[in-house]
């Protein structure tokens, strides 16, 4: 016994043949093998034998022996794919309506998710376009007014050369800039306004600015500018601009010393159309600025080897050791702000990052994921519902002996064929749409098609919708019993529909939540725009004075304007009335807690400012001529009286800087000068004729202003000829302020308008089944005196039940992520029951139309037909 | 007509012929070994019939099972007419080629 066991070949040899041989060929080989290991033992002993077995084992592996690699039988035997998709094919000609609903479902949902996730790839490959993406921050500082942190992005000038200095070891470049603002650029007698900023020679190798004439060196001389590939050819049309010479604001003479590819829409540099020096800005800087004058930008490059962390607790206290007196009692701290957070994760609480824009990729990217569900949900509903039409198919072919995997990738072939074709119309829906999303969602979104990365996603994605949705009736469908299909009996019971209702249920709590978010969302912008304004904002347009001619001769420049007979009156003051982000601090006043850092919001304006905007004074009056002492006068806001603390406001006095002491003459009512949605902030308003830089003009109320603009631009022309006349309109400017919202809003109501479709789409191919199915039940309750209403009734019934329940569900879910979305708007709406009824109410109503439209047409069918056949 | 055959596989084709009803696997090999002395691997041997089969040049059929060889049939094979007219074409053209050689310049060299 134990020598037969070792005079046996050696397994492992044999087994590793087993696994790599052809199939077809390994029966005989095998046999050789074993034959010649008995020739060998024989012969020349078992150690010998063993090892020559191996040998030829090793010797077989070579093509023509080995198996292919991928060896599934059907790869060889493409008749089965062909035979696959011809069915799917022949099932979709058969049942042309349910296919359309199906296929138009899923190209819906398909389209939604392409379009959003064409916006997410916008989003997040935001300044990318920057190679040194990775590499810049923005200095950002917190400070501490009355316990409470904030975020400033501005600083001041002096804090570009003290890193340059004192912390140059963490920065490749350090460049201090300036806002992105208007300016007049000249050349001869062409004159145009375009934004720009000012930056240190290094910002151009900094941002990676793709150069089309000249280098990025070209920002070395203080007296040279780069330009835009548009400003370019504003300027001078197609032609080489290089060293010609531009005057800017119709001061200073500039050399042009390159052209730079315009920068994308999504970088945070798009629209700066040129780029000047900052050691020219810096000159028209007045002499005093300093490190309390937070007024420009400064952007950094980190060193190689330093980490953005390291580098950003280095700087921290740059600007403390630098402040005295009230600017180091606000403890300034700074830190770095990395290019890849700006887009997205910009918003400051308490000093630090919390979110931002980045709340909105989650939101759309849930919402795309939800209506993608929905969309296998109808799929999957539609074929199942359908499953006992192909129950017999099933059974016939199971009997026949087709295996269950056959029969499953039968399924996959048919959602898959679907889905390709899904997406194929889904891409044609996504070009038909792409315009108005653009729109909607203020991108550029172009040229889709371009890119190689879609398409592989977009197949891929394709392909795996076409699983996800075919994978419940695949599984389900092919796990039929042949005998009991055949027979007649397949479970129709109440076990069966439960998944489908449960589905429908899931697909309408969607719906519904859709819903409510959306109505959430034009309440709130409802509820800021009704907020009182406090100033009439109709006909009232501003313009920057960009020339100190009209502030040397304003009265005169004033009456020509009021000569026009378009305007009823005109007023100067330091910012717009619908942006009014300058802030004072050094305050002292009696009854002053004094640990109190306090801070006000200051606009500076001339006599007539109240009376051009229509401010409403409630306590003391507005600024008049008559009194000289109103140039050291306050008018102050209802919120500046609380936070001052004054139970009688008018007459107490304030003590500005060291010498300057304020008399409150009269208080107005709160206006929203910033955001709508956040409490108004305590304001002062005095008269300075000097820093104030802002025309503005209230038109005649019976003023034709395509009449009248012209005439005043001719006013403003006299004076300066050189700058364009650009002004807004404050109502415009002011409704802007909901852009956002509005966006969200839009965006929000496109897709629920969507995903409402493909439920309905869904519930549709439902009900036609349902009343399919029941052909001969409705015609037996027709002939015994069922009435049309009772039959709808009986269709309609189960539906209804079903949306009743998504509500129940929904309501609660939407409750809960609307009041945090709207927790984060200061002053924002409450969220009222009639919301909820409303949202309800439309789900309700939408099923009932779409269901009655079916369940009508079964119920008047003529009941002869349908009980005749058979 | 022409016939690509190799070397290898003219000996394989002959070798089958030889065997007439007893050509399978280990009996090719070992008659290989026996009449040329020549030391051939399975692998090299089956890939070439396997080749020969799939030109015609070969047929095969599946023996009896024996105890013998681990119960596993053996696989005949057979020289099919096209084969033979393979073997005959190979033997045809290399004794053409034989005739047209001169002889002299085969003496000139050993001498």
């Amino acid at each position: 016994m134990p020598e037969k066991q070792i005079n046996k070949p050696p397994k492992l040899a044999l087994k590793i043949f087993n696994w790599f041989c052809k199939p077809a060929y390994h029966h005989d080989i095998e046999g050789d093998l074993i034959e010649h290991f008995e020739e060998n033992l024989e012969e020349k002993g078992l150690k010998q034998a063993r090892l020559l077995l191996f040998f030829d084992v090793i010797l077989l592996f070579r093509p023509g022996i080995v198996r292919p690699l991928f060896n599934k039988p059907s790869l060889k035997h493409p008749t089965m794919y062909q035979h696959n998709f011809k069915i799917s094919w022949r099932h979709l000609i058969k049942n042309k309506e349910y296919s359309i609903l199906n296929i138009s479902g899923l190209a819906i949902g398909m389209a939604v998710v392409i379009l959003i996730s064409m916006w997410l790839w916008d989003e997040l490959s935001y300044n990318k376009y920057h190679e040194n993406y990775d590499r810049i921050a923005r200095v950002m500082q917190n400070q501490t007014f009355d316990g409470e942190i904030v975020t400033w992005v501005n600083q001041a000038k002096q804090l570009g050369p003290e890193l340059r200095n004192n912390y140059g070891s963490n920065f490749k470049y350090v460049s201090m800039a300036s806002w992105n603002n208007s300016h007049t650029l000249t050349v001869e007698d062409n004159t145009i306004g375009q934004n720009g900023m000012f930056m240190a020679p290094v910002a151009p190798e900094m941002l990676t600015l793709k150069m089309l004439y000249g280098t990025r060196a070209g920002l070395e001389d203080p007296y040279s500018i780069i330009l835009s590939k548009s400003t370019s050819e504003a300027l001078f049309g197609g032609e080489d601009p290089m060293n010609q010479t531009i005057k800017i604001n119709n001061e200073d003479l500039l050399t042009v010393t390159g052209v730079y590819e315009d920068l994308p829409p999504n970088s945070n540099f798009h629209g700066v159309d040129f780029l000047g020096s900052w050691e020219l800005y810096e000159k028209w800087q007045p002499e005093w600025v300093g490190w309390g004058n937070s007024w420009f930008q400064t952007f950094v490059q980190l060193a190689d080897n330093v980490e953005l962390d390291r580098a950003s607790e280095a700087i921290k206290d740059a600007k403390l050791l630098n402040s005295e007196g009230v600017g180091a009692r606000m403890k300034p701290a700074l830190f770095l702000h990395p290019m890849s957070k700006w887009r997205l994760q910009s918003k400051f609480e308490n000093g630090k990052v919390a979110g931002g824009r980045i709340q909105y990729i989650w939101l759309y990217g849930t919402i795309g994921f939800f209506v993608l569900i929905l969309a296998c949900i109808n799929f999957m509903n539609l074929s199942t519902a359908r499953s006992e039409k192909r129950a017999k198919e099933i059974g016939v072919r199971k009997t026949l002996g087709s295996y269950r995997t056959q029969l499953i990738s039968q399924f996959f072939s048919e959602s898959i064929l679907i889905s390709l074709l899904s997406f194929v119309l889904s891409l044609l829906l996504v070009q038909l749409l792409l315009p108005f999303f653009n729109e909607v969602s203020g991108k550029e979104i172009s040229n889709w098609w371009a890119n190689p990365i879609f398409w592989v996603l977009g197949i891929a994605f394709a392909l795996i919708t076409g699983i996800l949705a075919g994978s419940y009736p695949a599984l389900y469908l092919s796990s039929f019993r042949p005998i009991k299909v055949l027979k007649g009996n397949i479970q129709t019971g109440r076990r069966a529909t439960i998944p489908r209702k449960v589905m429908v249920t899931l697909q309408f709590t969607v719906s519904i939540v859709l819903i409510i978010g959306t109505l959430v969302v034009y309440n709130q912008i409802q509820f800021a725009k009704n907020r009182p304004l406090g100033y009439d904002p109709s006909n009232l347009l501003s313009s920057w004075i960009a020339s100190n001619e009209i502030n040397k001769h304003y009265d005169t420049f004033r009456n020509e304007l009021l000569q026009t007979g378009e305007v009823e009156e005109v007023a100067k003051s330091e910012n717009f009335i619908t942006r009014t982000y300058t802030t004072n601090s050094g305050f002292d006043w009696t009854g002053k807690d004094p640990s109190m850092h306090e801070e006000f919001v200051t606009m500076r304006v001339s006599h007539e400012f109240g009376k051009t905007i229509g401010w409403e004074i409630i306590q003391g009056r507005d600024f008049s001529k008559e009194f000289p002492t109103d140039t050291l006068g306050f008018v102050i806001n209802e919120a500046a009286v609380k936070y001052l603390g004054f139970e009688n406001p008018i007459g107490q006095q304030i003590q500005w800087g060291d010498d300057e002491t304020y008399h409150i003459i009269g208080v107005v009512k709160n206006m929203i000068t910033q955001s709508p949605y956040q409490p108004t902030k305590h304001m002062l308003f005095f008269i300075d004729y000097n820093r104030s830089n802002v025309a503005t003009l209230k038109l005649k109320q019976e003023a034709n202003i395509a009449a009248a603009l012209p005439k005043i631009e001719a006013v403003f022309k006299k004076y300066d000829p050189v700058t364009p006349f650009v002004y807004r309109f404050m109502d415009q400017d002011y409704s802007r302020k909901f852009s956002g919202e509005e966006r969200i809003g839009k965006l929000a109501g496109f897709f629920t308008i969507l995903a409402l479709l493909i439920s309905c789409l869904g519930l549709f191919g439902m009900i036609a089944f349902v009343a399919e199915r029941r052909t001969k039940e409705i015609g037996i309750r027709k002939v015994l005196g069922a009435s049309v209403t009772s039959l709808w009734q009986m269709l309609t019934k189960e539906f209804i039940f079903l949306v009743i329940i998504s509500g129940l569900i929904a309501i609660p879910v939407a409750y809960y992520y609307m009041s945090k979305w709207l927790n984060n708007y200061e002053y924002h709406v409450n969220i009222s029951a009639s919301v909820f009824i409303m949202a309800f109410v439309l789900a309700l109503f939408i099923t009932l139309i779409t269901v009655s439209f079916q369940a009508i047409r079964a119920a008047r069918a003529n009941p002869v037909k349908s009980l005749r056949s058979e | 007509m022409k016939y690509r055959i190799g070397e290898f596989e003219e000996i394989v084709l002959l070798t089958v012929g030889i065997l007439q009803e007893n050509a399978y696997g280990v009996s090719i090999k070992n008659e290989i070994k026996a009449r040329l002395d020549r030391k051939v691997s399975v692998g090299a041997l089956q890939v070439a019939l396997r080749r020969m089969e799939k030109k015609g040049y070969l047929n095969s059929k599946q023996g009896e099972i024996t105890s013998k060889r681990g119960g596993r049939p053996k696989l005949y094979f057979y020289l099919t007419a096209l084969g033979h007219r393979v073997l005959e074409y190979s033997r045809d053209t290399r004794n053409k080629l034989w005739d047209a050689m001169p002889q002299t310049p085969l003496n000139q060299k050993l001498s």
